[in-house]
């Protein structure tokens, strides 16, 4: 359980965090999402004690911290860049924690073989980083984080250094760790999709304020303003309200509350088509459809169609945006 | 491709021929002309009391001021790539004073602060004797390590001491552990460059030891003494210890050479 309260930090004239107030539930994994310069980092490193903030807060597990130094808080830390230290080898890298603290060799040895199954790293105890792949790496520097039994896990953009495809197969496997171990673990992201698959909390942040707080799904299907709305997934506009380009629904004849477009464009996808349509009372609306819901319509360019919103599902613009 | 492959022997020829006229042949030379009258002639001359006196002093002198820079200059080198404070710049510059100024105006500001009538007496004797020169060789060779170990540092970033703190790790266990492996390179070199400035200076310790032959009289004084008096074969004799004597620091560093799996 982390509880932030009234966190505010400025550098220079640059307010990056402004009256922040943050709850992580306890063995929750709660991902830090928003665009670069909306604060996440800066909130995260402030939470590991890396930064102190001008005012406000910080508690680990119903604990004042904002005064402990970052080695007295009982967190664990993951850098995008890894931090590994160049000059140990991997067993060394994992043991450092447990080494100062100055556990016995035996328990250090059965703790670092014990961590290297989790992470998947048996056998290479003796390389040094230079020796492992990126996305090893990032792994190692799991498994020195966890050694110490943090109360909380910092993970700060873990996967933004790696490829695209290694990505995806580490936030499956963090997600299938976190399950295993179940400490409380704050991700800091820009990737909406990273954010939904691995958290079970987001926290959508922007120019240095928290926009909204909820389930994956709570901030993806009822956006508290068009930044989150805009942030979490592709937005069209119809008439003065913001929707879903998936929630649209289109046909060949004239409905109730539906618009009169022209089909400009149609893409194939496999399951997905998208339609580009061109309003009759102005401006360009992108829909997705499944090609089940196109098997009767059959757009193609220049056919006349009805677009109409789901009622529910629309943001009205007026809704205050950051 | 053969006007490449022309260009590229030319610059070799180049690079290797600048190096052997200004380097290799005179200090070949000095060898040669060291041994030209015998080995015998060679340890008759540097087994003199006043040689083993001043190698002696050499290495002394070294052996305190080598210490002391390295210290300061992995202090000077943290604070200059990691602290952040008003008059950082000043201290940027006032780091290079010595390679600035004429070793010879060093050697006398000293005989003027610590002299006869000068500013700070001190209750031992500091000018022609040891303890002046120990602080003009620290003078002159103070920039070395702090010039070598602050780029090293700031290459390296901070994150890996982040790391070590949030893993329990406090500032002292951090350095040792974790910021002296990953500069030690860097202070390798700087201690190489610190020790060659040290055994080799020659104006400073020169205006403040006043040369008392068999007390201040260091490896590179005697060279010089040696040659006023005609004695052209023990100065070579004696330039040759020296040169001996930098050649086994070089040696040191290169069996200390990083393995390779460490190189990142």
């Amino acid at each position: 359980m982390i509880t932030v309260r009234g966190v505010r930090k400025t550098y220079g004239d640059f307010v990056a965090l402004d009256d922040v107030a943050v709850d992580v539930p306890a063995g929750s994994l709660t991902a830090l999402l928003g665009p670069s310069g909306s604060g996440k980092s800066t909130l995260l490193r402030i939470i590991a004690g890396l930064e102190s903030p001008d005012a406000g807060t910080v508690e680990i597990e119903g604990e004042d911290a904002t005064q402990l130094p970052a080695q007295r808080r009982g967190i664990g830390f993951v850098f995008q860049h890894y931090a590994a230290f160049k000059h140990m080898t991997v067993r060394d890298n994992v043991a450092f924690g447990l080494s100062i603290r100055k556990r016995p060799r035996k328990e250090i040895d059965a703790r670092v073989g014990e961590l290297l199954h989790v992470v998947g790293l048996e056998g290479y105890q003796r390389r040094y980083p230079a020796q492992l792949s990126g996305g090893q790496r990032q792994r190692m520097a799991l498994a020195r984080a966890l050694a110490v039994e943090p109360r909380v896990l910092l993970l700060d953009e873990p996967f933004g250094a790696l490829d695209a495809n290694v990505r995806a197969e580490l936030r499956a496997w963090l997600r299938r760790l976190h399950e295993q171990v179940h400490v409380t673990t704050v991700l800091v992201t820009h990737d909406q999709e990273e954010a939904m698959e691995v958290a079970d909390r987001i926290v959508v942040m922007n120019d240095g304020r928290i926009e909204q707080t909820g389930p994956p799904r709570e901030v993806y299907d009822a956006p508290a303003n068009a930044f989150v709305m805009g942030f979490l997934g592709p937005v069209a506009r119809v008439g003065d309200g913001l929707v879903r380009p998936h929630d649209l629904l289109v046909s060949a004849e004239p409905a109730r509350g539906a618009r009169e477009a022209q089909v400009v464009r149609v893409v194939h996808l496999g399951f997905e088509v998208r339609l580009e349509l061109e309003l009759a009372e102005g401006g360009h609306v992108l829909v997705q459809l499944t090609r089940h819901e196109t098997e009767a319509l059959e757009p193609e360019p220049g056919d006349i169609v009805w677009v109409r919103p789901p009622l529910r599902s629309v943001l009205p613009e007026a809704a205050p945006a950051a | 491709m053969s006007a490449n492959r022309t260009s590229r022997i030319g610059l070799r020829v180049l690079a290797l021929g600048y190096l052997a006229a200004l380097l290799l042949v005179p200090v070949g030379l000095i060898f040669y002309r060291t041994f030209e009258p015998g080995l015998g002639a060679v340890w008759d001359s540097v087994t003199t009391p006043a040689a083993i006196s001043a190698f002696w002093l050499t290495i002394e002198i070294a052996a305190i001021a080598v210490p002391l820079n390295t210290v300061f200059g992995i202090v000077t080198a943290l604070v200059l790539a990691r602290g952040q404070f008003r008059g950082k710049w000043l201290l940027d510059a006032v780091i290079d004073l010595p390679f600035a100024v004429s070793p010879v105006v060093v050697g006398l500001s000293i005989l003027l602060v610590y002299g006869a009538g000068g500013w700070i007496s001190l209750p031992f004797q500091v000018v022609f004797s040891v303890p002046g020169m120990v602080l003009a060789t620290v003078f002159v060779s103070l920039p070395f390590v702090a010039r070598e170990v602050a780029p090293v540092l700031r290459e390296v970033g901070d994150e890996q001491e982040q790391a070590a703190s949030t893993l329990g790790a406090n500032r002292w266990q951090t350095f040792w552990r974790i910021t002296l492996p990953s500069i030690r390179w860097g202070v390798a070199y700087g201690v190489v460059l610190t020790t060659a400035r040290a055994i080799g200076e020659f104006g400073a310790v020169s205006v403040v030891s006043g040369r008392i032959a068999g007390q201040t009289t260091t490896l590179t004084l005697l060279v010089e003494q040696r040659f006023q008096n005609f004695d052209v074969a023990g100065a070579y004799a004696a330039s040759a210890l020296l040169a001996l004597i930098a050649l086994a620091t070089l040696l040191a560093m290169t069996l200390l050479k990083p393995r390779k799996e460490e190189d990142a």
